[in-house]
């Protein structure tokens, strides 16, 4: 029995000083956190996806904390839970500011030219390097789907030969932006409504010999819209994305090609 | 002396494709006849884009500067013909992306003014200067690289030239303009070589020809001992013309990975641009026309022609009778490394060697299959390269694999492409991952 005793107290003693101990280095080594971002790392999936660019949800919460980033940038989080941190913090969630890819090219197969036979490489970088591509316009997306396989988060889809985004998968990271040879990919607020699905700089009569839905620079849109929201290139007109035009400009330009739509 | 056979030093790998050039060897070279209109490329060389001096509106006679050297590793462009500067304009170039161009409407007359006297006695003037004539005259490697000559022939202070190579290997099949140009231009080649041969002071040169051309052989051993020049019978087996199989035919000696030919005491010049040397520094004639190969089936009068720079393709298939059907593919170049065409507006270059058309039937279309892993690839590389890996890591655009087993290393001859029985694009992998590499390298 007094042994029973004695070893109670001995561990009760020993526990008592190295809880003393670690109760003093704690206080001594103590790291300052923002409990903030304990909160707000409550509030994101936890998937750890690297989907915001940065290295897991944890160093994605001190970022946004820190105000290096927004809420709306987890592209897995729920709308709900991205406006919850943005209340936490007492800021906007930055869905106004959200900007997807949108690919500017109309030219899918039933209505692009395919100039040549091409049976190499299925990969757009590839393609273009054998004689520009076998696509009539030069200018046209190739349809390889090397953006496709480019974005992390499956937003784009391969149509008839023609590469499509999808706005609301899109996180606007901008790696297919990257992967097109042709440059037709553009980061756009995510609020434009229109856009011009052409990016060929050529006279029109030379675009309408290999593609049927091409901006020919006819202005209809120029003329319907405001002043200042579209913008002439030439032979290519161009939606001012910091001023956009609604898609009520589509009912009114009455654009002869068609290549004055939505995304949809 | 001046005639060796040579076969003990061979280059590993290599494939043996049908030459096809019966088809072509047997015609002497034609003039073509002038045309009304000639579009110029400015860019027809590796390196800066020449400055156009001229502007629309502008006279000018044949031979006449259009646009100056853009840089050390530039070429100036010289008229095709007498008339007018019509346009500045934009044409598709071989490779498909628009190239500026200088578009030249013929007045019928082709005055030719000399930009440069002639030098009828070179042996007595300073290397420097026949040099310096050699890049007035707008010369570049014309057996298909395209890169400037002068520069090829500026090595710099620590690396010593010993011998020169004039490759006349013709390797490629179907091509037979070198063949011809040594028939028919014996003196000019030899006395070219022998410019270049002063301009980098070496006393071995060497015209490496393959035994597939028994008669240009012989021809030309019979005037190279004038020049101390050996004639050197290679054996035929692709890629025997590429530089560094040449070398290594010829010298023994190996290019080591990522160097240049002078690396082992060697430049190596094209048959072609032998002649372009003779005929800038002998006749005061700058480079604006070259001999080119126009061949394959669907063509009705195959054969060689000269043909001067800024001649679209379609007249080049008018000059040679048309086509009796419709061909599968159009090539600038030879089958194995030329570039398909999908626009007869591209116009013959300062290295179009040649012009060739293939049936339908040649050209079968086959779908690629997975790598079954045969090895066939690694047997015919003459690089010593592992073909089957390397297209794995760029198909999977690991390029940081690709670089590691060396793809840098890869000529592009295409002797893998050729022999997979899987028909998977081997070089068209190649070229990617160099590219990417390439831009890699750039941004570090």
């Amino acid at each position: 029995m007094e042994i029973a005793v004695f070893a109670v107290v001995v561990i009760a003693v020993i526990g008592l000083i190295l809880g003393l101990v670690i109760g003093f280095v704690a206080k001594l080594f103590a790291v300052e956190t923002d409990p903030r971002i304990e909160s707000v790392e409550e509030l994101l999936p936890g998937a750890n996806c690297g989907g915001c660019g940065f290295a897991g949800c944890s160093d994605f919460a001190k970022a946004v904390v820190a105000g290096d980033s927004e809420p709306s940038c987890c592209p897995v989080n729920s709308s709900e839970n991205s406006a919850k941190i943005a209340e936490l913090l007492g800021k906007s969630a930055g869905g106004e500011n959200r900007k997807v890819a949108v690919i500017l090219c109309g030219g899918d197969d039933n209505a692009a030219k395919r100039a040549a036979k091409y049976n190499g490489v299925k990969d757009c970088k590839s393609a273009a390097a054998v004689a520009g591509g076998d696509k009539g316009c030069a200018y046209g997306c190739l349809g390889f789907a090397t953006c496709a396989r480019a974005c992390p988060f499956d937003a784009i889809e391969m149509r008839d030969g023609l590469a499509i985004v999808h706005p609301e998968l899109c996180v606007g990271c901008g790696k297919c932006v990257e992967a097109c040879p042709r440059n037709l990919i553009k980061l756009v607020p995510a609020d434009a409504e229109v856009h011009i699905f052409c990016s060929s700089p050529e006279k029109g009569p030379v675009k309408k010999k290999v593609c049927s839905v091409p901006c020919i620079g006819c202005r209809k849109c120029v003329k319907a819209a405001d002043e200042g929201q579209m913008t002439v290139n030439g032979f290519l007109v161009d939606v001012n994305y910091d001023n956009p035009p609604s898609k009520d400009v589509i009912e009114t330009a009455k654009c002869p090609t068609g290549c004055l739509r939505t995304t949809a | 002396m001046s005639h060796g056979k040579f076969d003990h030093i061979m280059f590993k790998g290599g494939v043996h494709p049908p030459e096809g050039k019966e088809l072509s060897n047997k015609c002497e070279i034609k003039e073509a006849p002038l045309l009304d209109k000639y579009t110029v490329i400015l860019q027809q060389h590796i390196g800066a884009p020449p400055k156009p001096i001229v502007v629309k509106g502008d006279e000018v006679k044949k031979g006449q500067l259009l646009a100056e050297s853009g840089g050390f590793v530039s070429a100036p462009i010289h008229s095709p013909t007498s008339g007018t500067v019509s346009a500045m304009t934009e044409i598709p170039g071989p490779m498909g992306a628009k190239m500026a161009a200088i578009e030249i409407t013929a007045d019928g007359k082709d005055d030719f003014e000399s930009p440069f006297p002639p030098i009828e006695d070179w042996k007595a003037i300073d290397p420097d200067e026949l040099k310096k004539r050699v890049a007035e005259a707008g010369i570049v490697g014309m057996g298909g690289a395209a890169f400037p000559t002068a520069v090829k022939l500026s090595p710099p202070a620590d690396k010593k030239i010993d011998c020169l190579i004039i490759n006349a290997a013709e390797c490629e099949p179907f091509l037979t303009a070198d063949h011809r140009t040594m028939l028919e231009r014996t003196d000019a080649v030899l006395e070219g070589t022998a410019i270049l041969a002063k301009i980098l002071g070496v006393d071995k040169i060497v015209v490496g020809v393959e035994g597939n051309k028994p008669d240009a052989i012989e021809t030309m051993s019979a005037k190279a001992g004038q020049y101390d020049i050996k004639v050197l019978e290679m054996r035929v087996r692709y890629p025997q013309g590429a530089e560094k199989q040449l070398i290594y035919a010829v010298s023994g000696r190996k290019v080591p990975t990522g160097g240049l030919p002078m690396d082992v005491g060697c430049v190596v010049q094209n048959v072609g641009t032998a002649v372009a040397v003779q005929e800038a520094v002998v006749e005061g004639k700058p480079l604006f026309e070259r001999v080119t190969t126009v061949t394959g089936e669907p063509v009705v009068n195959p054969g060689n022609w000269k043909f001067r720079i800024g001649t679209p393709l379609s007249k080049v298939l008018e000059l040679a009778g048309g086509i009796k059907h419709q061909p599968g593919k159009v090539i600038l170049g030879g089958p194995m490394m030329g570039f398909a065409q999908k626009n007869l507006d591209v116009t013959i270059m300062k290295n179009a060697s040649g012009v060739l058309l293939l049936s339908k039937e040649e050209i079968t279309q086959f779908e690629s299959d997975p790598c079954i892993r045969c090895g066939k690839c690694v047997d015919a590389c003459p690089m010593n390269l592992l073909p089957g890996t390397l297209s794995a890591a760029a198909e999977n655009e690991r390029f940081d694999i690709a670089e590691d087993y060396r793809v840098m290393d890869c000529i592009e001859c295409g002797s893998c492409s050729y022999v997979c029985p899987a028909h998977r694009p081997l070089v068209q992998h190649f070229k990617r991952s160099k590219a990417e590499i390439t831009a890699k390298r750039r941004k570090q």
